[in-house]
């Protein structure tokens, strides 16, 4: 999604956003991500001033302190940056992928699901639904490399092994990684 | 953000690609990243790049395949090189050009373009040269498409410091500044 970001023509406004509208927002991110309950608070501080920053394609972002915390495409679920990842790992749901697919993921490449269920991939025992946002591991490795959104249950994936399994959203190195808000 | 009783993790990123570390070995730079790495953390780049964990990375893998994804590691990084290089050359290459038109018989604007190579932000420099000079200043597109800064005044000289002291700033003082001169055609008397 963010392989031809360009932060000069891609942005369209900046604006801060309100109290009462930052608080739905963190109910919202609880809802979607049950584990971060814990940790909002010190996510998106209670005085903490967000800004959502938007972009072509109904593309908002969410930042505080000039640092994308999460992206959001129209209705759709709320996506946590790489940065977010890397601070908060266990808070998110999380697959793994074999060493193989790294290379192409961090050109941009959608997740095939060879590369979730090969030796040295590893899909989490619960399932999860199609549709769900999960940050991505890697063989070998302890911190994330992408951050992407489900196309099919994990079981169909394991079932299937055919095709994209996860869409990628935000990869290391995409437009998104080094975007920077002044 | 990370205040003490954080639950955060503080992650080391690389100075030279941004990557974490782990990840450098997918970038271009593989090289510098390592270098960067053993000044600046020196344990981490033990734990990364010592013979131990190098022989456990390559530990599953069969020797044919390592071989060939060394092989295709070797080709991006020369790529990335040869990129690095070309853009180097762009820069020195090309040059800042201050453009004084003429506006009427004794009204000058001043025109800038050239900028976006060296990674100016042309909107913010008008805002500089607005308020340092308080004249007006706005940044339009140009004949070949490209943004130029339009000063109004006659202010060609001070620009010109400016710039190249913007420059000079940045590592680029091999960067020329070119004074030219613009008048419009006289209109046609009918």
């Amino acid at each position: 999604m963010f392989k031809k970001f360009n932060s000069k023509d891609d942005i369209h406004s900046r604006t801060n956003v309100k109290s009462s509208v930052q608080r739905g927002l963190k109910s919202k991110l609880i809802e979607q991500f049950p584990k971060l309950d814990n940790v909002i608070d010190e996510i998106i501080p209670k005085k903490g001033q967000l800004v959502v920053v938007k972009c072509t394609d109904k593309l908002s972002l969410y930042a505080m302190e000039h640092e994308v915390l999460f992206y959001q495409q129209f209705d759709d679920p709320f996506v946590p940056s790489l940065r977010l990842v890397h601070k908060f790992p266990e808070y998110f749901p999380s697959v793994k992928v074999d060493r193989g697919a790294i290379k192409f993921i961090l050109s941009g490449a959608n997740i095939m699901c060879p590369g979730l269920t090969s030796k040295g991939a590893a899909l989490p025992d619960e399932n999860f639904p199609a549709g769900t946002v999960v940050a991505i591991f890697a063989e070998g490795k302890e911190t994330a490399l992408a951050v992407g959104k489900l196309t099919m249950d994990t079981e169909e994936i394991k079932k299937v092994n055919k095709g994209i399994g996860i869409e990628v959203g935000t990869y290391l190195g995409d437009g998104l990684w080094s975007l920077e808000l002044e | 953000m990370a205040e003490e009783g954080s639950k955060s993790l503080s992650v080391v990123y690389c100075g030279v690609c941004t990557f974490p570390p782990e990840y450098c070995e997918f970038g271009g730079t593989l090289q510098k990243c390592k270098d960067w790495l053993r000044e600046e953390h020196q344990s981490l780049f033990d734990k990364l790049y010592s013979e131990d964990a190098l022989a456990k990375a390559t530990e599953g893998l069969s020797l044919e395949k390592q071989e060939k994804i060394e092989r295709e590691i070797q080709k991006l990084q020369a790529k990335e090189a040869n990129r690095a290089e070309k853009e180097l050359q762009k820069k020195l290459a090309s040059k800042v050009v201050v453009k004084r038109v003429e506006r009427s018989k004794r009204k000058h604007v001043i025109a800038v373009s050239g900028l976006e190579v060296f990674g100016i932000d042309p909107k913010k420099l008008a805002k500089t040269f607005a308020s340092k000079f308080a004249t007006g200043a706005s940044v339009t597109k140009n004949v070949e498409g490209k943004d130029e800064i339009v000063i109004q005044g006659d202010v060609g000289d001070e620009v010109e410091e400016y710039v190249s002291s913007l420059l000079e700033e940045k590592g680029l003082d091999s960067v020329k500044v070119e004074r030219t001169e613009d008048k419009p055609k006289k209109k046609s008397q009918s």
